[in-house]
């Protein structure tokens, strides 16, 4: 049950929360499972929080690891930054990972997560045992065949759009609602997601402020942007990743996936990594089939 | 500049959490110049020798982590981040001439694409931090700085700036926008000696000349005065 008294089937707080100090920006962390147990590490997605999971997490703790999980810089209870980057991202999540042991670990991340976790593996080999990746292996670029002066055009209203809103920025504050309202916008997000479930994490996710609920993510940061990153070059290097790879993709499209298919992901793949693909799943593969993604990851780390 | 002129004076501007601080080295009337400083390096104190016949008043802007800006905790610096901390001093002065050096000069060239009706030209000089990371990704690493430094220059802002990605055909797409856009015959002068990979293939796109500084702010000095945004 969270604070306000929201309940879920399945669903189960942290056993324990604590915090950690990322030079200088404080990272909320939470552990489900024994303490004495082997442990593993359990990332979030984009714009998410340790909280989305609580229905898959007591899964993993139940099967006999210490999970640990971490709310993101901006996101959930970790302190709002002035700066965010990926590499803030996997240098925060390194941080957590000492804190946690230095003997090699599993880690298990979903979509975003599953991308910084993968290039902190790539960066520290030698501290981690396996990885399970849940929807968050790269996909396609994402403009391949656009024409030139169509790009420009295009990168030229992204850029004006995202420097006007960079001027606002440290004026922004969430929008209040009630939990129903919030829940409901979050469900455009999500819209493959229970409401039960989006009421719950408005709980967890949000804070109950005088004026109503305000989700707690940094209201500075926003969808979209641009860079100069391309997946391409996360998946030329896929070929060589050093520890055994699980790759769980949700085949159903929508807003927040990522799109990639086994066919597309089959040649860049080590010999020995396995795909599974759930056909009758989007984004949050567990979220959609907690029981089915724990058997498999736990299955995987056996 | 006289001893009877105005002395140099500066105001905080606020990007997001941070506060910028943006040097008026010299006021006055006409077109204005910008200044923005390399990797690791501060606003200078008075107008260097070489604006001194620069037409109008001179700026120079302190990225975040640097000079007299904030150094935000923990890091997470980009080139884009660096981009919108141009776009608040732009909004303070109005249409400027940009030169920047090193880092400066990357930022300068994705400003001048980004907004290209305030930016007046782009003039990209030698100086720390001009090459950055590569053209593509290396092998993987988590930039971790030397954390006794003292700040400013923040250390995080040292290594992350350093091995940012700098794809040519990225640096391109802005240069091209600079030229689509701007309504420069030439919105890029390119008056530098090293050419990492982004800058020689910037420099062969249209509207976008190598030359002598000299050169550059002349014809950038020649158009008049545009009005304040």
């Amino acid at each position: 049950m969270s604070e306000a008294g929201v309940t879920f089937p399945g669903a189960r707080r942290p056993s324990r929360t604590r915090r950690v100090d990322a030079h200088g920006v404080g990272i909320a962390v939470y552990e489900w499972g024994a303490r004495e147990a082997k442990p593993l590490l359990l990332a979030h997605g984009g714009f998410d929080f340790a909280g989305t999971f609580d229905g898959f997490a007591p899964l993993l703790a139940d099967g006999g690891w210490r999970v640990v999980s971490w709310d993101h810089r901006g996101h959930g209870d970790s302190d709002h930054a002035a700066l965010y980057s990926w590499q803030a991202d996997l240098r925060d999540a390194l941080v957590v990972m000492d804190s946690v042991g230095h003997e090699p670990m599993p880690i298990v991340g979903h979509s975003k997560g599953g991308g910084v976790c993968m290039q902190l593996t790539e960066a520290r080999p030698h501290r981690v045992s396996r990885f399970a990746n849940l929807d968050g292996m790269p996909g396609k670029w994402r403009h391949p065949d656009v024409a030139d002066h169509e790009r420009t055009k295009l990168l030229a209203s992204e850029l004006s759009n995202w420097l006007d809103w960079r001027q606002r920025a440290g004026t922004l504050a969430r929008k209040p609602g009630t939990l129903d309202e919030l829940a409901e916008r979050r469900g455009r997000m999500n819209p493959r997601l229970s409401r039960d479930w989006l009421r719950y994490l408005v709980t967890i996710g949000a804070r109950r402020d005088a004026d109503g609920w305000r989700w707690k993510i940094d209201p500075s940061m926003r969808f979209g942007g641009f860079g100069p990153w391309r997946p391409d070059w996360s998946l030329e290097r896929m070929r060589g990743f050093p520890v055994p790879l699980l790759a769980v993709l949700g085949l159903v499209e929508e807003e927040m996936g990522w799109g990639t298919t086994p066919d597309f992901l089959a040649p860049y793949m080590p010999s020995d990594a396995r795909i599974v693909a759930l056909e009758d799943s989007g984004h949050f593969v567990h979220i959609e089939h907690p029981k089915r993604v724990a058997d498999l990851v736990l299955e995987f780390l056996s | 500049m006289t001893r009877s002129e105005a002395q140099p004076s500066v105001v905080n501007l606020k990007h997001n959490r941070v506060e910028l601080a943006l040097h008026t080295l010299r006021a006055g009337e006409g077109p204005s110049l910008l200044l923005l400083h390399g990797l690791g390096e501060r606003s200078p104190e008075r107008v260097p020798n070489d604006f001194e016949r620069w037409p109008g008043p001179v700026f120079a802007l302190d990225f975040t982590g640097h000079g007299g800006s904030t150094v935000p905790r923990g890091g997470g610096y980009t080139s884009e981040i660096l981009m919108g901390d141009v776009d608040a001093a732009l909004a303070r002065t109005g249409p400027a001439t940009l030169v920047g050096r090193g880092l400066g000069a990357y930022i300068a060239l994705l400003s001048a694409g980004a907004r290209p009706k305030l930016v007046r030209g782009a003039i990209l000089r030698d100086g720390p931090g001009l090459a950055g990371g590569s053209a593509r990704p290396g092998t993987p690493l988590i930039p971790m700085p030397d954390l006794n430094a003292v700040a400013p220059p923040d250390p995080f802002a040292l290594v992350e700036l350093a091995v940012d990605v700098r794809p040519p055909d990225y640096a391109t797409s802005f240069a091209r926008q600079a030229t689509h856009l701007s309504g420069l015959e030439r919105p890029i002068s390119v008056c530098t000696l090293e050419r990492p990979d982004w800058l020689r293939a910037v420099v062969d796109e249209q509207g976008v000349e190598a030359c002598e500084l000299e050169d550059a702010l002349a014809i950038y000095a020649a158009r008049t005065r545009e009005p304040r945004r």
